[in-house]
């Protein structure tokens, strides 16, 4: 039986970083303000007094310059961990990280790989507006070269980024806004790092599949919960990775149970919603008793009151909602 | 007098243009015959009657344009009388409408008009094949969806293996009953018979046999009514489709109360090929298989018409639901002391009332009343049965 | 190659010679381009170095094998001079699988991990964080070699451009930031794009010592590139090199050129650096007619076996149309 221990998420990601930095002096921490300021979320405070200033590096607010710098980093034998504030910055770093590190691989033939690791937080809640807010992990999930994960646990955002470092290709993890507060189990002692390849099953159930990553799991299983009151018992998948996508598990799920709700935070149109349901469409078609249900944000940017903003992202009435209709009661 | 109208050419057809007439008033119509040419958007679209008859009018001239629904001629049966002459006390009919009138297609050759498309899940798909259920025999669920749930439900319980799960049944048997209750429109005849003749022989007989091979009553009233249906036959077969299949043989579902409640009315193939020792076997062995949940498909899948005497202990009559798609059941309520008249006087008679159930798209009052009437006189001689 | 290390330009007899066989090496190579794509054996964009010669082949003298250089999509001469066999480039340009890049790239991607050539990079300014980067991991591993990053004065519209000037000079990064000033980004003269046309003054305002050089003259750009690429190895952080140059063809194979007058091209041709050169080695007595003729020779003979060596090369079979996205693991992965 392992010892476990509580902590936050902000707090496992932050012992995540010390370990990575710990166990190999190529890595470094690059971005705005993970330094003097101790990260925008607090993820590295206490990191630039313990290791200093070459490997934990404020840089300017040049997305682009140091996200680029990353990947040269990486190509030239450093493991840097490059912190991209939020996923609405990344925006200004999408031509490096999509026409740089996702290609680098390919377009030499397969000369150099790109060890690089970026971080960003995402997702909705804080009515930080429509700027502020977005969920686009689909966008990242969508390109060939690149890994995309989502740690939804407090074990997965301890364990996950030690792999990432280890990973010989750029490997982004989303880290959604609203989990740094909550709390959750690690073990007191081992190695903690996990797998980034494959998809879990957080709650076992025989009626309905909800499949959902990040911030989506815990509105997944608070929905579970509800519905269990009124006897319907839903299995919940937490994706963890996100390209790849975990079809095995996926679709084992969506056998036994005969009916999938995918709950996403992205927008739905194109959304990783709408890829997950292809997939499942084109691999368990004749085991659905339902057409397969999203529940995603609504289509529109972000709005700032809190009622709106709410109502504009998905919540647990609404795939509790989802939920009884694939049951059709 | 059929009103033939400007039939709907096409969805987004309003109106057609009268071109030509292909016959006139007195010519005889078949069925298929093409009766005038129409002008559409599409083009010229030659129009068809549906009736046998003779064109009684013509009321659209050629080169009118007439809104689909519109009566443009009348056709009446080679029997009938001609109309009146045109013009005469007949409420003139526009040639532009006053008012819209319904768009009615022309009713459909088919009176059962094509069923609404089914939405059928792939997963019900799958398993309908499984279980080897047909599809159209499944009722569909909520919102008009055939779901794994609605086939399974459809299942006729029992598979090729020991030990049925019950559940399953009593899910099966509820949507039976739902479904027998909206698809058939029962009548009931029901009929009280001095029983008296029958218990006094069964009793005599029963003393003079062993144990193991006396006969409860229900065997004389099961027998009795297989002999009687023998006769009877727009009460023994299925309907399906739109079509009633009379049964060469009678497999009779006898109801039997299952433990933890429900019903179940497995089926005595050939009953009437069975005497009574035979039957008292079976039904032994039925009731036994049963309370252990070892039923064959084939018992629960063929039956052609149901007996239920489940009312012998709790009711005076019971007014039963056919299983479809069978077209009948008979029911026994209790055997109880009744005064009887007989020859102007009241005794007291053991009596039985029976009902019989019956599709009235199949039979009708007569035909059940006679079945009772033969099933009486059989009881009247146990020993002959 | 291999030079020296020094900062002085040593010119004597064979390096001229050295320089201006690789000229020509790259003017016969681009004509012997241009042919090809007309030919259709070359596909896709094709941006020929055609009169810009003496800007790769003069500061890959300063450069060391251990350096990086890193370039943008004009990069055939600089892959060439950085001493890429023609044969491998030429198979690249036709896609094969024998090309420097697998096939994969094209004449956009030319790459090799042995001589540090980091492109080949077709989005403009997009190299330049690249190179910050490349040499930022050699600052904090303490190795002392430099990031040469090549790009045109387009770039220095774009914001990549900006950050990454401002960080190399921010974080004193060992990078020398070459701009090859040819006036003309694709069809938009240099004064249509910059408020500030002194690609000099850009770099000053970084706090980043920078020179104008005359691309037209392969010793200036060596001298010019020993002496700053000496300061960049010495730890003083970044520097910049403008050369001002020009290039006697269009931007690609699908360009009128109608932002520019014939008159101007003629103009420029006058200062073709690589008769320039010649007539210069000539008149100092290092190169002579028997030279010349050796050296077309040799350049026509390595062109013909390198176009043969692409023609004869296979494909990359279709069934491998998946490798080298990621990288193959060996190692023990974790697992749930």
């Amino acid at each position: 039986m392992t010892l476990m221990r509580k902590i936050t998420y902000r707090e496992a990601v932050r012992e995540a970083l010390k370990e990575a930095l710990e166990r190999d002096e190529r890595v470094f921490l690059m971005g705005e303000d993970v330094g003097r300021y101790g990260g925008a979320y607090a993820c590295s405070k206490g990191l630039l007094q313990e290791f200093g200033e070459q490997r934990i590096r404020d840089t300017p607010l040049s997305e682009s310059g140091f996200v680029g710098a990353g990947i040269g980093a990486a190509l030239g034998g450093m493991r840097p961990i490059v912190e991209i504030m939020t996923v609405n910055f990344s925006l200004l770093a999408l031509d490096q990280i999509v026409n740089n590190a996702a290609t680098l691989r390919h377009m030499s033939g397969g000369q150099f790989s790109v060890p690089i690791v970026i971080r960003m937080a995402t997702g909705a809640g804080r009515q930080l507006a429509a700027q502020h807010s977005h969920s686009l992990e689909c966008w990242f999930a969508h390109v060939p070269g690149l890994k995309v994960v989502a740690p939804a646990t407090v074990a997965d955002a301890r364990g996950m980024l030690w792999t990432a470092i280890l990973d010989p290709d750029p490997v982004i993890i989303f880290e959604h806004a609203m989990l740094y507060n909550d709390e959750g189990e690690v073990a007191a002692e081992g190695d903690l790092a996990v797998d980034i390849g494959s998809a879990a099953v957080r709650r076992a159930g025989r009626d309905a599949s909800l499949i959902t990553y990040g911030g989506g799991l815990k509105k997944a299983l608070s929905a579970a919960e509800r519905l269990a009151g009124d006897g319907i018992d839903c299995e919940v998948i937490d994706l963890r990775t996100l390209r790849p996508l975990d079809d095995k598990t996926i679709m084992a799920s969506v056998v036994k149970t005969h009916r999938a709700v995918i709950v996403d935070e992205g927008w739905r149109s194109g959304s990783l919603a709408a890829e997950i349901s292809a997939r499942i469409m084109e691999q368990a078609l004749y085991d659905l008793d339902a057409p397969v249900a999203r529940v995603c944000s609504a289509e529109v940017p972000i709005p700032y009151p809190r009622h709106l903003e709410t109502a504009a992202t998905p919540q647990p009435e609404a795939i509790v909602s989802a939920v009884k209709g694939v049951m059709r009661k | 007098m059929i009103e033939f109208r400007m039939p709907s050419l096409g969805a987004d057809m309003e109106a057609g243009k009268l071109v030509e007439w292909l016959k006139k008033p007195g010519d005889l119509l078949s069925r298929g015959d093409v009766i005038a040419v129409v002008e559409t958007q599409k083009g010229a679209i030659e129009i068809e009657v549906f009736n046998d008859g003779v064109l009684d009018e013509i009321l659209t001239k050629t080169g009118e344009n007439v809104p689909v629904g519109h009566v443009i001629a009348t056709i009446r049966g080679k029997d009938e009388a001609p109309g009146l002459a045109p013009g005469a006390a007949v409420a003139p009919v526009a040639a532009t409408p006053a008012k819209v009138p319904p768009k009615e297609a022309l009713p459909p050759p088919r009176p059962e008009a094509p069923a609404v498309q089914v939405q059928i899940t792939p997963a019900a798909r799958r398993r309908a094949l499984e279980l080897g259920i047909d599809l159209a025999t499944v009722k569909p669920g909520p919102r008009g969806i055939v779901g794994i749930d609605q086939v399974e439900a459809a299942q006729p319980l029992a598979k090729e293996r020991p030990g049925i799960v019950f559940d399953e049944m009593r899910k099966a048997i509820a949507a039976a009953m739902t479904r027998s209750h909206r698809e058939i429109p029962h009548y009931y005849v029901t009929s009280t018979l001095d029983v008296s003749p029958l218990m006094s022989w069964l009793e005599e007989e029963n003393v003079r046999r062993p144990v193991p091979a006396r006969l409860i009553y229900a065997v004389p009233l099961i027998r009795a009514a297989a002999l009687a249906l023998k006769s009877a036959s727009e009460l023994n077969g299925h309907y399906e489709g739109g079509a009633f299949e009379p049964a060469g043989h009678i497999n009779m579902g006898i109801a039997v109360a299952m433990r933890g409640g429900g019903l179940i009315a497995p089926a005595i193939l050939e009953v009437e090929t069975l005497g009574m020792d035979h039957l008292m076997e079976r039904l032994r062995d039925l009731v036994a298989r049963v309370r252990g949940g070892r039923l064959r498909s084939s018992e629960l899948s063929q039956g052609t018409v149901t007996f239920s005497n489940l009312g012998d202990e709790t009711a005076d009559a019971i007014l039963p639901l056919i299983y479809p798609p069978q077209v009948a059941i008979i029911g026994c309520g209790q055997i109880a002391e009744r005064p009887w008249v007989d020859d102007g006087k009241v005794i007291v008679r053991r009596t039985l009332t029976v009902s019989v159930a019956g599709d009235h798209r199949v039979s009708d009052g007569r035909r059940a009343a006679q079945f009772l009437t033969h099933f009486q006189q059989l009881l009247h001689n146990p020993e002959k049965l | 190659m291999t030079k020296p290390h020094t900062s002085k330009v040593h010119l004597s007899h064979e390096h001229g010679l050295d320089l201006l066989g690789q000229m020509i090496l790259i003017r016969r190579f681009e004509e012997k381009c241009a042919e090809l794509y007309g030919a259709e054996k070359i596909r896709g964009f094709l941006h020929l170095y055609i009169g810009e010669e003496a800007n790769a082949v003069g500061v890959m003298q300063a450069l060391t094998p251990d350096d990086a250089v890193v370039a943008n999509y004009r990069e055939h001469g600089h892959a060439l001079a950085r001493g890429l066999p023609a044969r491998e480039v030429m198979a690249e340009l036709y896609g094969k699988a024998s090309g420097s890049s697998r096939g994969r790239g094209g004449s956009m991607h030319i790459f090799n991990a042995s001589s540090r050539f980091y492109g080949g990079n077709a989005i403009v300014g997009g190299e330049l964080p690249l190179a910050v980067g490349l040499a930022l991991a050699d600052k904090m591993q303490g190795r002392n070699r430099i990031t040469c990053c090549i790009f045109g004065e387009g770039a220095a519209a774009e914001g990549e451009f900006h950050e990454s000037l401002n960080l190399a000079a921010l974080w004193k990064l060992p990078v020398l930031f070459v701009c090859e000033n040819n006036r003309y980004a694709m069809g938009t003269a240099i004064e249509r794009s910059e408020s500030v046309v002194d690609m000099c003054v850009h770099a000053q305002s970084y706090g980043i010592p920078a020179e104008a050089v005359d691309g037209m003259d392969v010793v200036a750009v060596e001298a010019a590139s020993r002496r700053v690429a000496e300061e960049v190895r010495a730890g003083g952080g970044p520097r910049f090199l403008e050369n001002k140059t020009y290039r006697f063809r269009a931007h690609s194979m699908f360009d009128p050129e109608l932002y520019r007058s014939k008159e101007e091209v003629q103009e420029w041709k006058k200062r073709d650096p690589i008769p320039r050169f010649a007539r210069w080695l000539q008149d100092a007595g290092l190169l002579h007619e028997v030279d010349l003729e050796k050296i077309e020779k040799e350049v026509a003979r390595l062109i013909e076996e390198a176009t043969a060596f692409a023609e004869a090369a296979p494909w990359e079979p279709a069934e491998d149309l998946l490798r080298d996205v990621y990288t193959p693991r060996t190692d023990t992965v974790v697992r749930r």
